[in-house]
Formats: structure tokens, C-alpha cells, sequence
């Protein structure tokens, strides 16, 4: 194998890598378009993300982050929900807050921000290139899924994220309820007690997917905040949405991830912020981490044919069962 | 043959094999993904209800196989909330199957200082005997004015707001039977 | 609701929720309507997308404020000082709807001389008693008519029916004809309603609203100008509230206030426009119209009464309103009464009336909780309600419930109420010593929602028929099993019985298929009950109007007749709105009355009955078909020509002209003014709440007159006010809530993993200046007190609680959720536990939206030193103030006209 066909297949803009080689089983890249500015805040996406994921909850900590008290995604938290009180106004014309005279009667402009994160599922996905054991995959719908049943919780895909989504389950295996049927076993955390010790994450539902299902959170929102579809069809939504929030003034509406050009070649799901992506604990300039990787996977196919020879390897490339 | 069983696993061939020469999709796809067909399309029978919490009435669809509850979600054929829930209605499988969820009868006999055992039976034979004593005990035919009364003022039914119309019914109705004036419900809330 | 029932003819929201996307303007007042209802809240989204004005009027600013397009902050309990002045600006810059107030209101109508008002009466209306405490309504009446009243009454001259008892608004205020008698159609006449109206809220100008509810003038009269923009022919705005509003010394007269409102805009009755009541209980509508509640029986026909209604035909007369659909009042009680006693019930024994039990004149269970601190009540049932945190003043209820002899708690866990007698703040305090505590106590666990068929009746009126989907396991029962199988345990125990007192449950009616190896009773044989039969014929009935007064029918609910027409379920119904011919979705469940969405319809089309517009049609006279037509079920006679005068003697319904949507009212009118059916006044007027750190700008009367108090009970003291020493001891206002992500007391939330960890601990809400003031730190704690008890909670210091300034007095106020006690996954203080039992006269509602306390940083005191440390500051506050109590109006001043 060459580097030379790799490399473009990366370099293609907008199409994630692995999707392609699906053929006639490939289906649309399907996504999230998160509009912030019709989020009430409910967190119904967080449990409908848990209750049909059979997460296990993930601690009863108050955090005093203004209504946030899941504070980030994890393991056990799919689907999180930023609260963000600022002293700002809704409006560019200073509209929507309490008090037009707000500066004479000495008080601040008032909003809050709520916007419901989630996976990217990045077109470039770092966590995918590193997995190791393959259990990181890009399915037919072009999303990012880490199976359960393959995953040995290396952790190696956790720092690659650019987001910090990628999290290992850190608890005893008699808590992850939901799953233990295909529960590997990790090692004794204490006596008598196992733990798993695998990563988790939003799977933008790929059981109901295949079912022909929307996400549980998409479906569940109250507001339709969360919109499920065909990437190309939210990207034409998000612009259109954005163009009236403008028209209207919106203080700080832009999007976020929609655009294939920046760093991770755009995300399968992205979102309408209405201030910077900071401001709501995002990283403003995401960057695959894994620009470099496809030297290293060359290397491991070259080890590959080393270990059991180019015959074999031709051989069950025929189609032989 | 168990070798090439073994190779055929081994993902950077079934990469190169299946056209996904980076083993990113298709390749390194697990048994599990191959199979994996969402719950609610192996439930038994769905049953169309409406979310126990607040009165927006939102219609929910709820997924049974095995005797349990597989799964809740909205019910998109609703005029009201057209499939959607809220995250307390979007719980509600969990509230029906809650861990702190109560299956006995349970017994607190007066001073006691802890609960006992006690069967549903011999509790509605021992709450019906309470009633029929207290009311015999505190009837009254009349008010202290002499106007008539038909009632006892020392047994009162409290809540509604949270069930039925035909528990509400049966409630008004025997206790109007009874005597017992004092229902009340969180409409007062 | 007599709010809407004394305003409109019948107590529920009057439109629906999905209606709201074609509002032009929503005002949400009085809710948290994206926190508390937030799937209804995609329909004040949807308008907001189309262009609507969504405006926030509340002391928080919350999730509903963040979605608004405006939110207004006002002071918690000003709320009728906001909407008084709402209803001047209309009234001043004339932007009322002049023919719809014309026509559909009673705006026209002359009001009797001996009226007078509040503006003159320094607070009080006229007919004030000082001595019971109450009002004389004679002198609210209209000009020429008859105080209407049972014989027993008629002297004595207060209203026959209270509360829920004259919700229907029907009682007709003595009308004997459909017209009242005296109307001066151009409200120039300085006596109609319309300019008692105008002299009653003028002092409602801009500055006095921004004075009073601490917002600024200018959003003040933006509110004004975006509703008067958005109503009228072409537009129309909506309003939803929820316990914000009821949940005050004067919630009826705030629900009132809006009423007038949108009386005056000419919304009611219309698209986009309503009250919407956003109710908190899946069917807390429902447990009003077949009601659980003290004070009626269902459909709203009041209960006999021990002071009046000795004999039936007593009872009848002073319940049937000669015109309007209360004039078959015989007919429902009599269906009632075949269907609670079948045919032990007869005219020889006048259906069983006098052997029906009698209620005082407040039996509500604030009532019930003082005889239980007294002692007098033995037994008490609690069914899926948990007073022990959800209602106000917490330890009194849990004292109360350790008096008991016996108590029987039925629900899904073991909430508080289940668990007072060991682990409680009482037990903590050593004030409940379980070895002392004599209560019996039986829980029972209750079956889910999922477990058990049955219908919901929501916020808008609507039926809806849910199927089990598993069986309930082990000891768990749905109630319709408990109190079935009670039933037939206490029957067959009493079946040889010849105590005088136990012929009416011996004459019950009592059986009901039953399935399954539990011997469940088959929910919809209740339905099919409720909605009754002929009773020859055994032929469902398909609707009120076939209900007669001879015992040839029964019915267990007269206005949910019809919910089982042609034998079918309707309220099952499950047509996918996709599949429908409009949004109005006639096909989904079935609405009371008779499958109507938008109540009072008919008021969508102008007097001629053409719309008021093409953008606003609805429903409208057809005159070539000769019958009324459009989206929905007209809400009138369908056949009734709306240029329709009534023929001198006409009764009933026929009493109605064709231009009078309002066919519950015995005029046929909304009333503006309400000259009957109230306890506090036939127009709302801003009073301060119970506890208030400020007196009433407007009168020396401070607080709502006809407020229910417990001036002897020991276990509800009060925080001193306004105006009294002491009161600086409570110096800030509170006000509690409820958050998305728990329901209520918390029983059928915090026992849910998901749903405890996104709300895990109970908080307060403060402006970062009153963190300052008092040295609250962020993410520390605080302990809040009033006279009953104190509490502990985690600090929030946020903007968005903010004070406000009145007197040039600037007063904070704190914002509490109420959800959690002792028990579940998540536990914490309960905010119920610092409010007071003072209550709405009308409903018998708690004030725990404003009330007065104090907050001082850390914890709060463990074990004994808790009562001690409340008692000390309470001791200190009362002191005080009883060396020189301010005395009022409402004890002193008589108001009788000489």
C-alpha cells in the first residue's frame, strides 16, 4: 500500500473517511442540527438519551453551574445541556431583556444561554483513527460509534478528541445495568467487584437508526432544538435559520461545525450558538489530532503482511470462506 | 477452518477485503453492530398512554415485551405534543421501575418504630373495620344547630389530582355513601 | 376556577394549547410555562417563529423569560396592580374592543345604586360585615333584580353556592329573563359596568403600576400597546397562567383581572386568543369536574349544605338559573343521583337528597388539617398526594398527621407523608417521639399510569383514555381497585345493618365488571357510568341536552356526557392529527362539553355571525344551511339564528339571544363585573399579600379582606407586615416554584436516577446584592426563616432574581423550589415548611407565591436547637408587634349602606 491513495481519500473535504466503502449499503450522512436559540433548557434530551441508551446515571453532585448539573459530557452523560447567564441582551437593539432603561435603573441586560451538546461526529474523526482494536467506526449513516462488544478501554481515543466527548466508564460493572449482557470483564477494582472500564458515547442512536428510528434526544425535544436528518438538508436549514435570526438581530448568532472547510472537516452534528463557541465551553478552532495518522496506518498494514504473509492475505482478499 | 477463522477476524485483512482499506466503516464492523435492531421493534405490544405527570396530556407509546416495559416515548400521532416529552415524561419507565419503588403492604401499628409485614388483604379487611368504627363513633345525623348533617367530620380522603377520572368518581361516590364530607385533592394546592 | 367560571360560565381553560400557535401575542403571566408545561411550550414557540410577541411578565426570570421576546420583572403579588393598570390603559386610550364589550360582556349593563366601590370605601366594597367577616353581596346586584338564594337565604342575601359550588357563573344573579333589566347599550350611563369599570382603575396609571410592581413605566405601557396591537377584528392575543396566580391570598381576583383583560380585548372565544389555565397535575382538571373536592358533586352542582338547602326542591331552586343551560339544573342532580343510587333513588324519596351528606361552609382540607391538629379527625385516606411537602406550612401537616388514630397511604414509593412518625424534622426535633406517636399507619403501594386504563382530563378540557400496557405487581393496586374493592369490604360489612346511617351506602350503586386475576374493575364500565344511559333502554346518552329530571336518565357527570356517545369510547379515540382535517383535531380524545376545543365559540363571529375576519375564522352562521358551522364544535345551539331575540317567558337555554355566546351565564354574557358568585368583590383590586415588607399604595385596607386566617391556631403564626414593629425581623419577600426536572412534592420524581441528578439538592435563589448584604457565598449555604419554621439550602447568586424598589425602598426577593423532603434519591429541605395556611376565600388557596422571610448565611440548627432558634426570632418579631398591632379596616368598618 502506498500512501499516496490514503492520503487523498483523507484530503477529500466534507466525506468521511470509511463511509464510502459501505457501497450500496451506504445510506445518506445523517446528523444533528442543535438550534440554541429555541432551546428551553429541559434536558428531555438527556434523558431520553439515558433512557434509551440504558446509561447508568452519572452522580447527584449540585454544581451551582446556573442549572448544570451534569457540567459535561462523559461516559455517562451522553447529551449535556450548558446553562450560560449573561449580562447581555437577547437583541442587538437591546430587546427581549428586562428594562429597556436597564442602564438608569442601574441593572445589567439580561440572558440565558442553554444549548444542548453532544458528540460532533466529525467528518475527520481523530477518536476513530486511533482505535486500535476497531472498535471506533464509521457506520453507513457517516456517524461515529464505539462498539461496545469490541471495545477494550485502551483509552487511547480519549485524548484525541479535540472535544473531550470520548470518556471510559468508570464504575463497577454491577452498576452499567443497561449493558451487562455484553459486559467484558476488566480488572478488580476491589473484591468481588468488576469494573468497566470502556468508552462511551453518543451513538446518534445507531440501533434506532437502522430501525428506521430518529435519535431518542431528537425525538424527544420538546422544542425541536434538535433537528435529526440528512447532513446536507440541516446545513441548508441551519443557513436559512441563521439568515432570519440575523434579519431579526440576534445578538452573536452564527453556526458552529456546519462548515466542511474547518478543522475536522465539519461535524455530522453541529449547531446555531448565539455567542462565541467559548462562551458555552467549546473549542472555538477544533483540530483533527490525527493529521499525521495515516503514515501510522500504513506502517501497521506493512506489519501486518510481515506477520502472516501476502499469499494468505490475497487469498481471503479472493473471497474465500 | 480455524486459522483462517482467525485471520479473517483480524480486521486490517477484512479492511483490505471490503474496500475500507483505512478499517474505519464496514472492515471493522462488530458482530453485535451487524445484528443490533432497536428495541422497540422486538416489543410485543405498544400500548398508546398519556404521560402521568403535568396536564399538557402528552401522548406517549409504551413498549412491552416479556411482561415489562422495554421502553417510553412520545406518541407522534398526538395533536398536543406530536411525539414529544419532556425529561420528566421521557422517565416515566423509570418511575414505573423505580429502585426505591414499593411492591408490599406495609405496616406501622400505633407506637411501633418500625414497619411490618402485612397482607393486602388482611390491610383492607383492617382499614374497612377502621372506617365502619370511626364513622359509627362520630356520626352526625345533625349539626349542634339542629339542621341535618348525615356525615362524620373524623375521617377525610385526600388526592385526585394525580388519577383517574374513574378513580375520582368512585372516590366522590363512595365517600359522598359513607358520609365523609371532607375530599379533598391538589386542586387546593 | 370561578374565576373563569364566574367570568365565562365554566371553570376550565377556554381554549386550547395548540391554538396558541395562531396567537399574534402570548402573554404568560403567572407560569413558568417552558419549565413547567414544556411540551405545550412548542405551540408559544411555533407563534413565535410566525412572528408573535411572546412577553414574560413574573419576579424571575426563567426559562420563559429566556425564550420571550419581552420579560417584565415585577414584585411577587402585584400581579393585579399590573393587570388593573393593563385594563385602564385600554379603558383610557379607548383601545377596548368596543363591539365585542357591547355586545358579548356586560359592559352595558346598569349596576344597582347602592354599589360602591373600593376607590370610595378605602378598600373594602360595599356590604363589608366586620363581625363574620364577610360581604353582603345585595348590594352588588344588577339594577332591577332579585338577589337570587335559596328561602333560608334570601333575607340573610350572600350568595347560595361558593367556590367551585358557583364556578359555573350561572347562579344568574337572580336574572329571570335572559336580558338583564336595565342596559344602556352605548355604556354611557355612569352606573354600567363599563364605567364602573373606567372609576374603578383609574388611579392604574403607568407610574402607579411601575410604583407598585417595581417595573419601569415604559414596559409597562409597551405590554399595553403590544396587546392592544395585536387584538381586535384582524388579531388576537392569548394569555396562559398557572399557580403563579392561584396560589395567593387573591388568586381568584387575579385570574378575574385577566379575564377583564381579555374581555375588553374581545380574545375570548376566538383563535389565538383564551385564558389558557396551565394546569400541574395530569388530571387536576379532571379532579375538578368529577370532583374530589369537598364542595361539589360532579359537573359543579354544589354539595347540600348544613346551613341551607334543608329540602330538595330548596336545594334545586336556589342551584337553577332560569335562563341559561343552568336552567336544568333538576336534570343533572337527579342523573347523578340514578347513577350514585340507582333505583333506591325515586321522586317518592326526592332521589335520596336529604340523606346526602352536608358540608359546612369550608371543609377543605386546610380545614381538615386544623381538626387533626385539634384532635377531631380520626381517619384520614391520602391517595397520590404528599402533604407533608407539597402543602403549605409542611409541620403542621406532619404534626397533624402524628394525631391521627389511623392513616392509609397509597402511592407508587414512600413518600413523606408515609414516614413522618420516624423520619421527619419533627422526629429530628424530638417535637415527634415515634414511641408517643399513636398513629396506624397502612401503606399501600399504588399502580403506575402504565399499569392501569383510565382516562386524563389536561389543562385544556380534554379526555384522554390511556390503556395498560403491564400488570401492576405484588401488593401494587391501581385506586380504582382500592377504593372498589373498599367499597364492597364496607358493604357486605354493613349489608344487615339497620343504622339510620348507613341506608345511602347500603343504597349505593356499586357494581362494576372486573378482569384479570386481580379482580381489577373495568375502567370504562365507570366511563360508561359517568356518561350515562336511559334507563329504560339501557341507550347511551350522546349529550347533556338529553338529560331529564324524572329519573328516565343517568348520568355521573353531566357535562362529561357524551364522552361515551353510540357506546364507543371516545376519549380513546387516537386518530393521528396528520390524518385530520384541521389542527383543531376533533378526532383526538374527546373535549368537555360536547367536544368543543375553543369554548364560547360562537364569540369568533361578529353579532351578525359572519368572522370577525377572514385571518381570525373559526366558527360562523351559515344562513343558508341555517346552522352554525367551522372548525370546531359550536359552542351554541347550532340551530339558533344569531339575530335571535327570546320570546317573553322564554326558559333555559331558549332564554339566550342568538348574539350572547356565553351560554352558561344567565345573561348569556361574559361578565366583567361579577355581581355574584365571589366572596371578595365583584372587581379585583390590588391588595398586598398576607405577609408583605410594603403596605397598599392604594388603601388603608392592606390585605384582601375576606382572606381566610388562623389568627388561634399555634402552629400557623405570622410574620408581622408593613407598617408593624417586628416586620423587619422577615424583611424579604419569597416566593417558591418549580423546576423542569421534578414534579411537584417530588414523590413521583425524586425516586427517578435521571431525573434526581439533573436537580440533586435543594438551592435558593438570590441577586448577587443580597448575597452581599447578608454574606450569602455562592455554592455555600443559607438558612431561611419565617415565624413556622426555617430551612437550609445551597446558594444561588444570580442575576436573574432580582429586587425591587417601591417607597424608594429597595427589597430583595428569593426565589425557593419546593421539591424535596426527607425521602427519595435526593433529599433536602422543603420549602413548604416556611409558608403560612392564610387562603384565597374563594378556592381556599395557600399564598406560597409571596410571604415574608429572613436569610442568614450556613446551616441551619440540628435536632432541638431548630425549634428553639425559630421560636427565638419569633419571639422577638410577635413581641414586639403586639405592643402596638396595626389594626384594619376589615375588623372595624361596617359598609352596609344606612
Amino acid at each position: 500500500m502506498s500512501r499516496g491513495p490514503l492520503n487523498s481519500l483523507m484530503e477529500q473535504t466534507g466525506v468521511p473517511a470509511g463511509w464510502q466503502a459501505y457501497g450500496d449499503e451506504r445510506r445518506p450522512r445523517m446528523g444533528f442540527f442543535t438550534d440554541t436559540s429555541v432551546c428551553i433548557g429541559c434536558k428531555a434530551c438527556e434523558v431520553a438519551c439515558k433512557e434509551w441508551n440504558l446509561i447508568p446515571e452519572d452522580g447527584r453532585v449540585w454544581t451551582g453551574e446556573s442549572h448544570d448539573h451534569t457540567s459535561q459530557l462523559g461516559a455517562n452523560s451522553w447529551r449535556h445541556v450548558a446553562f450560560v447567564e449573561q449580562r447581555k441582551p437577547l437583541r442587538v437593539d437591546g430587546g427581549g431583556e428586562s428594562g429597556v432603561d436597564t442602564a438608569a435603573e442601574g441593572r445589567d441586560a439580561l440572558r440565558w444561554l442553554m444549548s444542548s451538546d453532544v458528540c460532533k461526529h466529525c467528518t475527520h474523526a481523530a477518536c476513530l483513527d486511533v482505535c486500535p482494536t476497531g472498535s471506533l467506526f464509521r457506520t453507513e449513516f457517516g456517524t461515529v460509534v464505539v462498539q461496545e462488544d469490541i471495545c477494550n478501554g485502551c483509552g487511547y481515543c480519549v485524548p484525541a478528541c479535540p472535544f473531550g466527548v470520548l470518556d471510559q466508564r468508570k464504575i463497577p460493572s454491577t452498576l452499567n445495568v443497561g449493558h451487562k449482557p455484553d459486559l467484558p470483564s476488566f480488572g478488580p477494582i476491589e473484591r468481588g467487584e468488576t469494573k468497566d472500564g470502556r468508552v462511551w458515547k453518543c451513538t446518534l442512536c445507531y440501533d434506532r437508526l437502522k430501525g428506521g428510528h430518529e435519535p431518542a434526544c431528537a425525538k424527544a425535544c420538546p422544542t425541536k432544538s434538535i433537528q435529526f436528518g440528512p447532513l446536507d438538508e440541516l446545513r441548508e436549514r441551519a443557513d436559512a435559520r441563521l439568515g432570519k435570526l440575523e434579519t431579526e438581530g440576534w445578538n452573536g448568532a452564527q453556526l458552529y461545525g456546519r462548515d466542511p472547510d474547518d478543522g475536522v472537516g465539519g461535524f455530522g452534528a453541529f449547531f446555531l450558538l448565539l455567542d462565541d463557541p467559548e462562551v458555552y465551553g467549546l473549542p472555538p478552532d477544533p483540530v483533527v489530532t490525527t493529521r499525521d495518522l495515516p503514515e501510522l496506518w500504513s506502517n501497521m498494514i506493512a506489519a501486518a503482511t510481515a506477520l502472516v504473509g501476502g499469499i494468505a492475505a490475497l487469498t481471503l482478499l479472493g473471497g474465500r470462506r | 477452518m480455524e486459522f483462517a477463522k482467525l485471520l479473517e477476524s483480524w480486521p486490517a485483512l477484512r479492511q483490505l477485503r471490503e474496500g475500507d482499506p483505512l478499517g474505519l466503516g464496514r472492515a471493522v464492523q462488530s458482530p453485535r453492530s451487524k445484528r443490533l435492531v432497536p428495541r422497540i421493534d422486538e416489543a410485543e405490544h405498544v400500548v398508546q398512554s398519556v404521560c402521568p405527570y403535568c396536564a399538557v396530556g402528552c401522548g406517549q407509546l409504551v413498549y412491552v415485551k416479556d411482561g415489562e416495559i422495554t421502553h417510553i416515548e412520545g406518541d407522534p400521532a398526538s395533536p398536543i405534543s406530536r411525539g414529544r416529552l419532556c425529561p420528566k415524561g421521557q422517565a416515566s419507565k423509570s418511575y414505573s421501575q423505580s429502585p426505591i419503588r414499593e411492591y408490599k403492604v406495609k405496616y406501622r401499628r400505633p407506637h411501633g418504630t418500625e414497619w411490618e409485614e402485612l397482607s393486602l388483604a388482611e390491610a383492607m379487611e383492617m382499614i374497612s373495620d377502621r372506617i365502619i368504627r370511626t364513622r359509627a363513633e362520630t356520626w352526625e345525623f345533625e349539626t349542634e344547630e339542629g339542621r341535618p348533617a348525615n356525615r362524620t367530620m373524623a375521617i377525610g380522603n385526600l388526592g385526585g389530582a394525580t388519577l383517574d377520572n374513574e378513580e375520582n368518581y368512585l372516590i366522590k361516590k363512595l365517600m359522598t355513601g359513607l358520609g365523609i364530607v371532607q375530599v379533598e385533592n391538589q386542586a387546593r394546592i | 376556577m370561578p374565576s373563569l367560571g364566574t367570568s365565562f360560565g365554566r371553570g376550565g381553560a377556554t381554549t386550547f394549547q395548540q391554538d396558541l400557535q395562531n396567537a399574534d401575542c402570548i402573554v404568560i403571566m403567572g407560569s413558568n410555562m417552558a419549565e413547567n408545561h414544556p411540551v405545550g411550550f412548542q405551540w408559544v414557540m411555533e407563534a413565535r417563529e410566525r412572528g408573535a410577541k411572546v412577553l414574560h411578565v413574573d419576579p424571575r426570570f426563567t426559562r420563559t423569560s429566556a425564550m420571550a421576546t419581552k420579560h417584565v420583572g415585577i414584585r411577587a403579588g402585584s400581579d393585579i396592580a399590573f393587570l388593573g393598570g393593563v385594563a385602564n390603559y385600554l379603558l383610557q386610550n379607548e383601545l377596548y374592543f368596543r363591539e365585542y364589550v357591547q355586545h358579548y360582556t356586560n359592559g352595558p349593563v346598569i349596576v344597582r345604586e347602592e354599589f360602591t366601590d373600593t376607590e370610595e370605601l378605602d378598600g373594602l366594597f360595599s356590604g363589608w360585615d366586620p363581625e363574620k367577616g364577610r360581604y353582603d353581596v345585595k348590594t352588588w346586584m344588577y339594577e332591577g333584580m332579585q338577589v337570587h338564594g335559596s328561602a333560608g337565604q334570601r333575607e340573610e342575601g350572600y350568595s347560595p353556592t361558593k367556590g367551585e359550588g358557583s364556578g359555573h357563573g350561572g347562579a344568574g344573579g337572580g336574572l329571570e329573563h335572559g336580558e338583564p333589566p336595565a342596559i344602556d347599550p352605548e355604556m354611557e350611563h355612569p352606573r354600567c359596568v363599563l364605567q364602573i369599570l373606567k372609576r374603578h382603575y383609574a388611579r392604574y396609571t403607568p407610574e402607579f403600576v411601575a410604583e407598585t410592581c417595581g417595573c419601569t413605566a415604559e414596559e409597562f405601557v409597551e405590554v399595553c400597546e403590544t396587546l392592544a396591537a395585536n387584538s381586535g377584528r384582524e388579531r388576537t392575543s392569548a394569555f396562559c397562567y398557572a399557580v403563579g396566580w392561584t396560589q395567593h391570598t387573591v388568586g381568584v381576583q387575579i385570574i378575574r383581572s385577566t379575564a377583564i383583560v381579555q374581555m375588553l380585548l374581545g380574545n375570548i372565544g376566538r383563535p389565538g386568543g383564551g385564558i389558557l389555565a396551565l394546569r400541574g397535575h395530569a388530571s387536576i382538571q379532571g379532579s375538578t369536574d368529577i370532583p374530589t373536592l369537598y364542595n361539589i358533586l360532579p359537573g359543579y352542582l354544589p354539595m347540600p349544605h348544613t346551613e341551607r338547602y334543608g329540602k330538595l326542591e330548596e336545594y334545586i331552586d336556589a342551584n337553577t338559573s332560569p335562563t341559561g343551560w343552568w336552567g336544568h339544573y333538576k336534570a343533572y342532580f337527579v342523573s347523578l343521583m340514578k347513577a350514585y343510587f340507582g333505583e333506591h333513588a325515586s321522586a317518592d324519596n326526592d332521589w335520596l337528597f336529604e340523606s346526602l351528606p352536608r358540608i359546612d361552609s369550608d371543609n377543605s382540607v386546610y380545614f381538615t388539617i386544623e381538626q387533626m391538629l385539634e384532635g377531631n379527625v380520626k381517619g384520614y385516606i391520602i391517595a397520590g398526594e404528599n402533604p407533608a411537602v407539597g402543602h403549605a406550612n409542611g409541620k403542621a401537616h406532619r404534626l397533624a398527621l402524628s394525631r391521627l388514630d389511623w392513616l392509609v397511604v397509597r402511592d407508587v414509593v414512600e413518600i413523606e407523608s408515609a414516614s413522618f412518625w420516624y423520619d421527619s424534622p419533627e422526629v429530628e426535633s424530638g417535637e415527634i417521639d415515634p414511641e408517643e406517636c399513636a398513629t396506624e399507619v397502612f401503606f399501600l403501594p399504588a399502580a403506575s399510569h402504565t399499569e392501569k386504563d383510565g382516562s386524563f382530563t389536561n389543562t385544556q378540557r380534554l379526555l384522554q383514555w390511556h390503556w395498560k400496557a403491564t400488570e401492576p405487581k405484588e401488593d401494587c393496586r391501581s385506586e380504582l381497585w382500592f377504593y372498589f374493592h373498599l367499597g364492597k369490604l364496607i358493604k357486605q360489612k354493613l349489608q344487615d345493618s339497620e343504622e339510620p346511617r348507613d341506608e345511602l351506602v347500603k343504597a349505593l350503586r356499586w357494581e362494576y365488571p372486573t378482569h384479570s386475576a386481580t379482580l381489577e374493575p373495568n375502567a370504562e364500565s365507570v366511563l360508561q357510568e359517568v356518561n350515562g344511559w336511559k334507563t329504560e333502554s339501557g341507550e347511551f346518552l350522546s349529550g347533556y341536552p338529553e338529560l331529564r329530571d324524572d329519573g328516565s336518565t343517568l348520568c355521573g357527570c353531566w357535562i362529561y356526557c357524551g364522552c361515551f356517545q353510540d357506546g364507543i369510547n371516545q376519549t380513546a379515540r387516537k386518530k393521528p392529527h396528520w390524518e385530520q382535517e384541521s389542527y383543531v383535531a376533533n378526532e383526538w380524545a374527546w373535549a368537555w362539553p360536547s367536544n368543543r376545543h375553543i369554548i364560547y365559540n360562537r364569540a369568533s363571529a361578529d353579532p351578525d355571525g359572519n368572522p370577525w375576519s377572514e385571518r381570525k375564522r373559526y366558527v360562523w352562521w351559515d344562513a343558508e344551511q341555517g346552522s352554525w358551522t367551522g372548525l370546531d364544535t359550536p359552542d351554541f345551539k347550532t340551530d339558533k339564528d344569531p339575530h335571535y331575540v327570546p320570546p317573553e317567558g322564554a326558559r333555559a337555554e331558549d332564554a339566550i339571544a342568538g348574539d350572547h355566546p356565553f351560554i352558561m351565564q344567565a345573561d348569556g354574557r361574559a361578565w366583567l363585573y361579577v355581581p355574584q358568585g365571589l366572596e371578595d368583590g365583584p372587581l379585583p383590586t390590588h391588595y398586598e399579600p398576607h405577609e408583605s415588607p410594603f403596605d397598599n399604595p392604594l388603601y388603608s385596607q392592606r390585605a384582601n379582606p375576606r382572606r381566610q386566617q388562623n389568627k388561634d391556631l399555634a402552629e400557623d403564626p405570622y410574620n408581622p407586615v408593613d407598617g408593624e414593629p417586628g416586620a423587619d425581623v422577615y424583611p424579604y419577600v419569597v416566593t417558591t416554584y418549580r423546576l423542569t426536572e421534578h414534579h411537584t412534592a417530588g414523590g413521583m420524581t425524586r425516586s427517578i436516577p435521571y431525573l434526581a441528578e439533573l436537580q440533586p439538592a435543594m438551592f435558593c435563589e438570590v441577586h448577587p446584592d443580597l448575597a452581599k448584604e447578608v454574606g450569602l457565598e455562592h455554592g455555600g449555604w443559607a438558612t431561611i426563616y419565617t415565624s413556622r419554621s426555617a430551612i437550609e439550602a445551597r446558594v444561588m447568586v444570580t442575576d436573574r432574581m432580582r429586587p425591587v424598589r417601591m417607597n424608594g425602598r429597595e427589597v430583595h426577593q428569593i426565589g425557593l423550589p419546593y421539591h424535596w423532603g426527607k425521602r427519595g434519591l435526593v433529599t433536602g429541605d422543603s420549602a413548604n415548611d416556611l409558608a403560612h395556611m392564610v387562603l384565597d376565600p374563594n378556592v381556599h388557596i395557600q399564598e406560597v407565591k409571596a410571604f415574608t422571610c429572613g436569610i442568614r448565611p450556613g446551616r441551619r440548627p440540628r435536632g432541638a436547637e431548630l425549634p428553639r432558634f425559630v421560636a427565638e426570632l419569633r419571639e422577638q418579631a410577635h413581641s414586639r408587634r403586639d405592643a402596638d398591632p396595626r389594626v384594619e379596616p376589615e375588623e372595624s368598618r361596617k359598609t352596609s349602606p344606612s
